[in-house]
């Protein structure tokens, strides 16, 4: 299947600071894509570019096979969500939903009926007739929504649309916009900088990195096999090891740190400098010597986080943050105890 | 202490800004022929000889007139000038807004002067267009500092939001910039007409005969013979500047309401 959307080569300049850095990125149609990365990184302007209000320095945008890059934002059929919700104030709530269809020259009468479903199906159809300022930042946000899905566009652009809501309500959303993203088969490009939420959501998570896309892929890749040190530290906590290579073959590989040999995940090439990422729910804490993938640690810190504990873990000079479950027992400071890993639990990141 | 100070300080300064119009106001009700104190008694008859004496009635008619011209002008040219001023791309944009503004500080009588000479260049010396054109040079300013204020308060986003749901340029333009800008017009307007209603001293210079206003009106009276009709013109002037701010306010309150998210 070829891409509903990509883009090629694109570069976005603004003066001497290159915000967008020659990138490619294709997205299928139906697929619910993150944008996540740190702020300052340019989603929000890979965004404005897709939907038409920044213009590529270099490069082209293709939407379904036809080249966009100099189509203006009126005429792309992109719904866009914004972070502040961007509702007309002047207008009612439906008068807001109304406005896309209006601009297709919608009846009149189909414009009533479709407003009304639209409103319905969110749970708004009671306060159709209020503007926005009477509105909570919950309710709001779901007219944006509908206001961005009722003329049926080919793709929704969201640029960190749950920001502004507090937690509770921005998980109920995120469950909602997936349950929708499912429902209507919608192509959604969704800019976060809220690694879970792009955890929960997405199909595919595109890692932003200055400008750059470090890493695109689903969820349970991002989180378990991070391409590069930068993308194992962005998501989610991670233990950063320096070893060295000893033995290599395939996907599977032998590294060195200090006196111990753990093997651990990766293509990479014998007798080079890497670093390992282990993420701290993967270490498993025993106090018998196990066989294999094993350090001899001693607990240095222990920190009380209601539901798990958290654990400091000294190896020589090496410290190592882990998590252990309630379930696994008390961990005083001070014990000795042995730290192992299954090796897929464990990737190996070019130095 | 201190709170004492700060409250006779207040006071005083409220005292000082309206003593010259609670001073000049009961006048306009006195029964003597005489701009003095103390009132011998009530009536209305300054009002009536407003109303019907030719000088005051033409003048009031002139202000009404020229107030209207110079504040439609002035709306539509501020309007324009304040929506050309918000494109970003605009080149020398902070020169061009203090040019616009510059009326503001002129001397009256430098303008004036200035007027008088191009308008009778022009052979619009002492004709109604003439002065509704001076007088909307001096209520430009006005509306470009209210409309420019009502746009900055437009949130970019609203106006991306239209277009992206599919909205031309032009139509976001009316479905969504303008209506949001018009408290900013309308209070621009009154500001507008407020001013060339008490404007003097550009009158002075470019206003015939055939063109005075109240305000002018009033200025030649006082030094003529000075009948408490002008303590009337004084509180006619005053309540309608009064009822004009309170549409003003009122109209931004409302727009206020209505458009502030929580
Ligand atoms: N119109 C502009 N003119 C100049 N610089 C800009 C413009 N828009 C964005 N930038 C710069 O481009 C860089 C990337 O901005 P962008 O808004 O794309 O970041 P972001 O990834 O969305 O960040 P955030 O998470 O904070 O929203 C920033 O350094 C910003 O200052
Ligand atoms: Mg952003």
């Amino acid at each position: 299947m070829g891409a509903f959307i990509a883009f090629k080569n694109v570069t976005k300049k603004f003066g001497a600071l290159t915000v967008v850095d020659n990138l490619d990125l294709e997205i299928a149609k139906g697929e619910f894509v993150s944008l996540l990365g740190p702020s300052g990184s340019g989603k929000t302007t890979l965004l404005m570019m897709l939907a038409g209000f920044e213009r590529p320095t270099s490069g082209e945008i293709f939407l379904d096979g036809k080249p966009i890059t100099h189509l203006p934002p009126h005429r792309r059929q992109m719904g866009m969500v914004f972070q502040n919700y961007a509702l007309f104030p002047h207008m009612t709530v439906a008068e807001n939903v109304a406005f896309p269809l209006e601009m297709q020259r919608v009846p009149r009468a189909e414009i009533v009926r479709r407003v009304e479903r639209a409103l319905d199906m969110v749970r708004l159809g009671a306060l159709k007739d209020r503007k926005p300022s009477q509105l909570s930042g919950g309710q709001q946000q779901r007219v944006a929504l509908t206001r961005a899905l009722v003329f049926e566009p080919d793709v929704i652009l969201m640029d960190e649309p749950l920001g502004a809501l507090d937690k509770q309500l921005r998980e109920h959303m995120q469950l909602e916009i997936r349950d929708l993203h499912r429902r209507l088969g919608l192509t959604i490009v969704f800019v976060t900088h809220d690694q879970s939420e792009a955890l929960t959501m997405s199909d595919r998570i595109a890692v932003f990195n200055a400008g750059k896309i470090e890493q695109i892929d689903t969820p349970q890749m991002v989180y378990d096999r991070p391409r590069t040190r930068f993308v194992a530290e962005f998501i989610g906590e991670t233990n950063l090891v320096a070893g060295k290579v000893v033995d290599a073959g395939g996907e599977r590989a032998v590294v060195r740190v200090g006196d111990a040999a753990l093997s651990v995940c990766g293509n990479v090439q014998p007798g080079r400098d890497v670093s390992l990422s282990l993420r701290p729910e993967r270490i498993r804490l025993g106090s018998t010597p196990a066989a294999a993938n094993a350090l001899p640690v001693t607990v240095a810190d222990c920190i009380y986080h209601g539901d798990h504990m958290r654990l400091v873990l000294k190896s020589g000079s090496l410290e190592l943050v882990a998590r252990a479950e309630r379930l696994a027992g008390d961990w005083p400071v001070g014990t000795e105890a042995v730290a192992s890993f299954d090796p897929q639990d464990c990737t190996v990141l070019a130095s | 202490m201190l709170r004492a100070l700060q409250i006779v300080f207040g006071v005083l300064v409220v005292a000082f800004l309206i003593l010259p119009i609670i001073a000049i106001l009961p006048l306009a009700f006195t029964s003597s022929v005489f701009l003095t104190y103390p009132i011998p008694a009530y009536s209305l008859r300054w009002f009536e000889e407003l109303v019907t004496a030719d000088v005051w009635r033409l003048s009031i008619v002139n202000s009404l007139i020229i107030g209207i011209g110079a504040t439609v002008l002035s709306t539509v040219l501020g309007t324009l000038a304040a929506l050309g001023l918000r494109r970003s791309a605009l080149p020398l944009a902070g020169l061009l807004r203090t040019l616009f503004l510059l009326p503001m500080v002129v001397p009256a009588v430098v303008l004036g002067v200035g007027m008088q000479i191009l308008l009778v260049r022009l052979g619009l010396a002492s004709s109604y267009t003439g002065v509704i054109i001076a007088h909307a040079v001096l209520c430009v300013p006005f509306v470009v500092v209210s409309v420019s204020a009502a746009l900055q308060g437009i949130d970019p986003a609203i106006e991306r939001a239209a277009m992206s749901l599919g909205a031309p340029p032009v139509t976001v333009f009316r479905r969504v910039t303008l209506p949001l800008a018009v408290p900013g017009v309308v209070s621009g307007a009154v500001f507008a007409f407020a001013t060339s209603l008490d404007e003097v001293v550009i009158t002075l210079f470019v206003a015939g005969p055939n063109q005075r206003t109240l305000a002018r009106q009033m200025f030649s009276s006082i030094r003529e013979n000075i009948s408490p009709t002008v303590a009337a013109a004084a509180l006619l002037l005053i309540v309608g500047t009064l009822c004009l701010a309170a549409l003003a306010a009122l109209l931004r309150r409302r727009e206020k309401r209505a458009t502030a998210l929580p």
